[in-house]
C-alpha cells in the first residue's frame, strides 16, 4: 500500500458525529419565509387559470410570470421551465410556489389554491411514446455479415426499473435577494451548475449570484441537476421576498415522488455466435426520460458506450433513444446509465453460455477485452485490463467455482441456493470531450502568511470524503501536516469553477490539478508570504479525441474495473430470497485513502444489490410514483447483507494523482448482474428484468 | 396545563408549554435548537431522529410530547459529552464510518443502546441493534466494525 493510501481521520468527521454540523435544514429559522410548491396533479394538461386567492398579509405567490429572467432551468437542453407556463408535463410539474412566514399556513394555502386544468392525453408507458428526445447510433466492424454468417443468433429483451437515490437528507435550499444579489445555500453536488441556472432564470450577471454548498447528506447523482431546478424556484421566490430569506426543505414524500431517479430501461440484444464465440451484437436501448430532457442525453450516452460490456465484440451496432413520457423526469444516479446496460449484457452472456452448455464464467473469460483492444466507440483500452486477476481474487474470496458446481447438482428442495458472478467497468471521468470542451476546470491554492494552505475548488463533499482526499494530496506534495491544509465548503464568491461533483471525476481530475498546483506552489514557496497558484485542465496527449456526432474516439481516458460474486438462498415456497454473501474486487487505481475508498465500495455495492431486488418503485395508472416513503420503498438495512467483502486491486493510472482513477460509481454498476445470476441458478431459469421480487420468483416457479 | 410538560433533557430539567401532541423531534429541533437530531422521514422509518428516552432508543418523530412528561431524553448533543461517546467516536473515526453523516447521530445513539444492553455484542446483535437506522452511504460494514471495536477498546465503560 502506498503511503498516501494510509487512512486518516476524515476532515469532516468530528462535527458530523457530534451533531454540530449544520445541514441546510438546521439553520435557525427566525425571520425566514417558508415556501411550498404547488404541483400538477395531472400527467399532462393545459393550465387554464390559477384562481384568485385572498392571501393573508405577508404571504405571496410566485409563478412563471414572476421569473425575472428566462423561465428555463439551465441543465443541458433547457426545456425544463422554472414554473410551468401553458402545459404541465407530469404529475408534480411545479406550477407556483406559496411563500410566507408561518410554515403551516403556507402548507394550508398550498392545499387550498385552485388551479384549473384541461387534461390532455398522456403517454405513461415508454413503449407508447412517439416523442424521441435523443437518438444515437454508432457501431463498428461489419455486423450484417457477422449475423449472416452466424451459427446461431440470440435475441432477448431486458427491462430495468426506477431507482431512487434515497439520500438520507432530503433536498433543500435557502435563498436571499439583497442589494441586487441573489445568495443561496443548500444541499447540492454542483455549486456552479446552480450558479449558472440562477443567473439565467433571474437575468443576473454572474457576479450577482452567490452559491454556497451546505454540508450535504448524500447525493448519489440525485443532487446533480435537481438542485438547479429547486434553486431557481426558491431564488424566484426570494427575488420577490423583500430581502427576507426563503426556505424550502422537502419532506420525504415530496422528495421521493418528484425528484429525478434512475431511468427505467428496455434493451433488446441480438447476438451472433459463431464457433461458440460472440461475433456481433446489435443492441437497441430505450430509456424512459420522463417529462423533460434534464440529463437524459448524457446518461444515455454512458449507457450506450457500456452496452457490449467488458467483452471484445468486433462487430457492433448500437442504437439508443431517450423517449419522453408524462412521468417525473429521470436523471443522474450513481452509474449514470451503466447499470441498465451492464445488467442486460451480463444476463445475455449468461443465457448464451447456458444455451451452449458452458458455464457463464469461462464463457465470459474467453471474451474479455484486454489492453490495446478497441472500445465500443473505436477508442482504445490504453492501459492494462486487470480483470483476469480480479476474477481470480473473487473466485478465491467467494469459493465461486466449487459452490457453483455444488448448486448445479442440488436436489430439488424447498431452499435453493445459487451463486453468480458479474464483471464490469466504469469509464473514469466525464464522457467524451466534456472536460475539454465544457468544464475547463480551474483550481487554486492559496497560502496565507501563517503558512496555511486553502484549496479553492468547487467540489462538494457529499459523504464521499473529497474534502479529506484532496487535502491529503496537497499536504503530501507540500510536505505539510494535514491540519495545515484546509478545504471549506465551496462558495462561488471565493472559488473558481473546477467543475461539478459527478462522473467519479473529482478525485481523478481535480485531485490531479491540485497535485500539480501543490508542486507549483512548492517550487515558489516563500515563507511568510501570501501566495496563490492556479492550475487548469489539459487533456492528456494519448487520448483519441471523442467525436460525439459520430460516437467515435476515446469516450474515457481510462477505466475502473470490477468483478463480483453474490450468493443467495431462495425459499421456493414463498419466493423470498436472502443474500448469503457478496464478494468483490474493485480496481480504482491507487486508493487515496483506504478506508474512504472501501467505504465507497461497500456502500455502492449495497445500493446495487438494493436496485436488483427490494428497491421497487413504479407509477400507478395515472403516472404517479406510488412508492414515496421508506415504508413503500425499501432500501437495504444492516440485516440484508450479512457478509460483504471487498478487495482493492490496484492498477495505477499514470495520469491520476498517485495513480488514482474514478471510484464513486463503480461498485454499484454491475451488482444486479451478479445477484440475478445467482437467482437464476437457484431458480433454474432465465431472468430478464430488475427489480426482481419474491412474487417474480414464485411466478417463474409455477410456470416452469 | 400551563405548567407545561416537564422532562429531563440531556441532564437538565426543562419544560415545554406547547401541545402534548407535537412530535418530540420538532420540539427538540425547533424549541431547543438540538439540530443534531436529524429528520429523514418523520414517519418512523429511518432512525435519523433517534434519541434515548429513559435509556431506550426511540424515533423522536414518533413520540408525542405528552409521553415525554417526567422522562429523561438524551440527544447527541448531551451524549457527546460522555466518555462512552469518546470511545465510540474514536472507533467510528478509525474506520471512517461517517460518510454524509446524516444518519450518524442516530447511529451513535443506537450504538449506545446496543452496548448498554450487551457490553460485548456479537455481530448479529449489532446488526439487529442498528437495523432500525438506515444508512444509504456505508453499506453498514464500517459501522458494525466500529461498534465492535468500541466494545473492545471501551471495556468497562458499558
Ligand atoms: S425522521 Fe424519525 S424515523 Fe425518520
Ligand atoms: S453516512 Fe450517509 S446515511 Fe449514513
Amino acid at each position: 500500500m502506498k503511503k498516501i493510501s494510509k487512512s486518516v481521520v476524515k476532515k469532516d468527521h468530528q462535527t458530523k458525529i457530534d451533531g454540530t454540523a449544520w445541514y441546510v435544514g438546521d439553520y435557525p429559522q427566525a425571520g425566514m419565509l417558508h415556501g411550498r410548491i404547488v404541483r400538477s396533479p395531472h400527467p399532462h394538461a393545459r393550465i387554464i387559470e390559477i384562481k384568485p386567492y385572498a392571501l393573508p398579509e405577508g404571504y405571496f405567490i410566485v409563478d412563471h410570470r414572476d421569473v425575472p429572467g428566462i423561465n428555463e432551468v439551465h441543465i443541458v437542453k433547457d426545456d425544463t421551465p422554472v414554473f410551468a407556463v401553458e402545459t404541465v408535463e407530469y404529475i408534480g410539474d411545479p406550477v407556483l410556489m406559496v411563500v410566507g412566514p408561518d410554515e403551516n399556513t403556507v402548507l394550508r394555502i398550498a392545499g387550498e389554491i385552485e388551479v384549473v386544468y384541461e387534461p390532455l392525453p398522456a403517454t405513461l408507458d415508454v413503449r407508447d411514446s412517439i416523442t424521441t428526445f435523443f437518438d444515437y447510433n454508432f457501431g463498428k466492424g461489419d455486423p450484417d455479415s457477422a449475423f449472416a454468417n452466424a451459427d446461431k443468433v440470440y435475441q432477448e429483451e431486458f427491462e430495468t426499473g426506477y431507482q431512487e437515490q434515497a439520500y438520507l437528507e432530503t433536498q433543500g435550499m435557502i435563498a436571499t435577494f439583497a442589494d441586487g444579489k441573489l445568495s443561496i445555500h443548500g444541499s447540492m453536488q454542483c455549486p456552479y451548475y446552480v450558479h449558472g441556472a440562477i443567473a439565467k432564470a433571474l437575468g443576473l450577471t454572474p457576479d450577482r449570484v452567490r452559491v454556497v454548498q451546505d454540508i450535504t447528506g448524500g447525493g448519489f447523482g440525485g443532487k446533480e441537476a435537481y438542485p438547479s431546478i429547486l434553486a431557481c424556484e426558491v431564488a424566484v421566490a426570494a427575488y420577490h421576498a423583500g430581502g427576507k430569506p426563503v426556505r424550502v426543505i422537502f419532506d420525504r414524500r415530496e422528495d421521493m415522488e418528484f425528484t429525478s431517479k434512475r431511468h427505467p430501461s428496455l434493451s433488446t440484444y441480438r447476438v451472433a455466435v459463431k464457433d461458440r464465440r460472440v461475433t456481433a451484437m446489435d443492441i437497441d436501448v430505450i430509456f424512459n426520460a420522463g417529462g423533460y430532457t434534464t440529463l437524459s442525453a448524457v446518461v444515455l450516452q454512458r449507457g450506450l458506450i457500456a452496452a457490449p460490456g467488458v467483452y471484445n465484440v468486433e462487430n457492433l451496432r448500437v442504437r439508443g433513444r431517450a423517449m419522453k413520457t408524462n412521468t417525473v423526469p429521470n436523471g443522474a444516479y450513481r452509474g449514470f446509465g451503466g447499470p441498465q446496460t451492464f445488467f442486460a449484457v451480463e444476463m445475455m452472456m449468461n443465457h448464451i453460455a447456458r444455451d451452449l452448455g458452458e458455464e457463464p464464467l469461462p464463457f465470459k473469460q474467453r471474451h474479455l477485452v484486454k489492453q490495446g483492444d478497441a472500445t465500443s466507440t473505436g477508442g482504445i483500452y490504453h492501459f492494462p485490463v486487470p480483470l483476469p486477476d480480479m476474477i481470480a481474487e473473487v473466485e478465491q474470496m467467494s469459493g465461486y467455482s466449487q459452490k457453483r458446481a455444488t448448486y448445479n447438482t442440488a436436489k430439488p428442495e424447498r431452499f435453493q441456493r445459487g451463486i453468480g458472478i458479474s464483471i464490469w467497468f466504469h469509464g473514469a471521468g466525464f464522457t467524451g470531450s466534456g472536460e475539454r470542451d465544457h468544464i475547463k476546470a480551474v483550481t487554486r491554492l492559496h497560502k496565507t502568511t501563517s503558512g496555511y494552505v486553502e484549496i479553492l475548488a468547487s467540489q462538494s463533499d457529499i459523504g464521499q470524503g473529497i474534502k479529506t482526499t484532496l487535502c491529503k494530496i496537497v499536504a503530501n506534495e507540500l510536505n505539510l501536516p494535514l491540519e495545515r491544509v484546509t478545504y471549506n465548503n465551496p462558495d462561488t464568491d471565493r472559488v473558481p469553477d473546477s467543475g461539478p461533483t459527478v462522473a467519479s471525476r473529482s478525485l481523478m481530475t481535480v485531485g490531479e490539478l491540485l497535485r500539480r498546483a501543490a508542486i507549483h506552489l512548492r517550487s515558489e514557496w516563500k515563507e511568510g508570504e501570501d501566495q496563490t497558484v492556479e492550475e487548469r485542465f489539459v487533456e492528456p496527449d494519448f487520448v483519441i479525441p471523442f467525436d460525439i456526432e459520430k460516437f467515435q474516439g476515446d469516450a474515457y481516458p481510462t477505466y475502473a474495473w470490477a468483478a463480483s460474486a453474490v450468493e443467495v438462498e431462495v425459499d421456493t415456497l414463498t419466493g423470498v430470497n436472502k443474500v448469503l454473501g457478496a464478494w468483490a474486487s474493485f480496481d480504482v487505481g491507487t486508493p487515496i485513502d483506504y478506508n474512504i475508498v472501501v467505504g465507497q465500495m461497500e456502500g455502492g455495492l449495497m445500493q446495487g444489490l438494493g436496485y436488483a431486488s427490494m428497491e421497487q418503485m413504479a407509477t400507478d395508472n395515472n403516472g404517479r410514483i406510488r412508492n414515496n416513503s421508506f415504508s413503500d420503498y425499501l432500501i437495504p438495512t444492516s440485516m440484508d447483507v450479512p457478509v460483504l467483502e471487498v478487495k482493492m486491486h490496484v492498477e495505477e493510472y499514470p495520469l491520476g494523482p498517485y495513480g488514482a482513477k474514478g471510484a464513486g460509481e463503480l461498485p454499484l454498476v454491475g451488482m444486479p448482474g451478479a445477484y440475478m445470476a445467482a437467482m437464476e441458478q437457484a431458480l433454474n431459469r432465465k431472468i430478464q428484468h430488475i427489480p426482481f421480487s419474491a412474487e417474480d420468483a414464485l411466478l417463474g416457479a409455477t410456470q416452469e | 396545563m400551563d405548567q407545561g410538560i416537564e422532562f429531563q433533557l440531556n441532564g437538565e430539567r426543562v419544560s415545554y408549554t406547547g401541545s402534548a401532541t407535537t412530535r418530540l423531534l420538532d420540539v427538540l429541533r425547533d424549541n431547543f435548537a438540538l439540530t443534531g437530531v436529524k429528520c429523514g422521514c418523520k414517519e418512523g422509518e429511518c432512525g435519523a431522529c433517534s434519541v434515548l428516552l429513559d435509556g431506550k432508543l426511540v424515533n423522536s418523530c414518533m413520540v408525542a410530547m405528552g409521553r415525554v412528561a417526567g422522562a429523561s431524553i438524551v440527544t447527541i448533543e448531551g451524549y457527546s459529552k460522555t466518555a462512552r461517546f469518546a470511545a465510540l467516536n474514536a472507533a467510528y473515526a478509525a474506520v471512517s464510518a461517517v460518510q454524509c453523516g446524516f444518519c450518524t447521530p442516530g447511529m451513535i445513539l443506537a450504538s449506545e443502546a446496543i452496548l448498554a444492553k450487551t457490553p460485548h455484542p456479537t455481530e448479529e446483535e449489532i446488526r439487529a441493534g442498528i437495523s432500525g437506522n438506515l444508512c444509504r452511504c456505508t453499506g453498514y460494514n464500517a459501522i458494525v466494525t466500529a461498534i465492535q471495536s468500541a466494545a473492545k477498546e471501551g471495556n468497562g465503560l458499558w
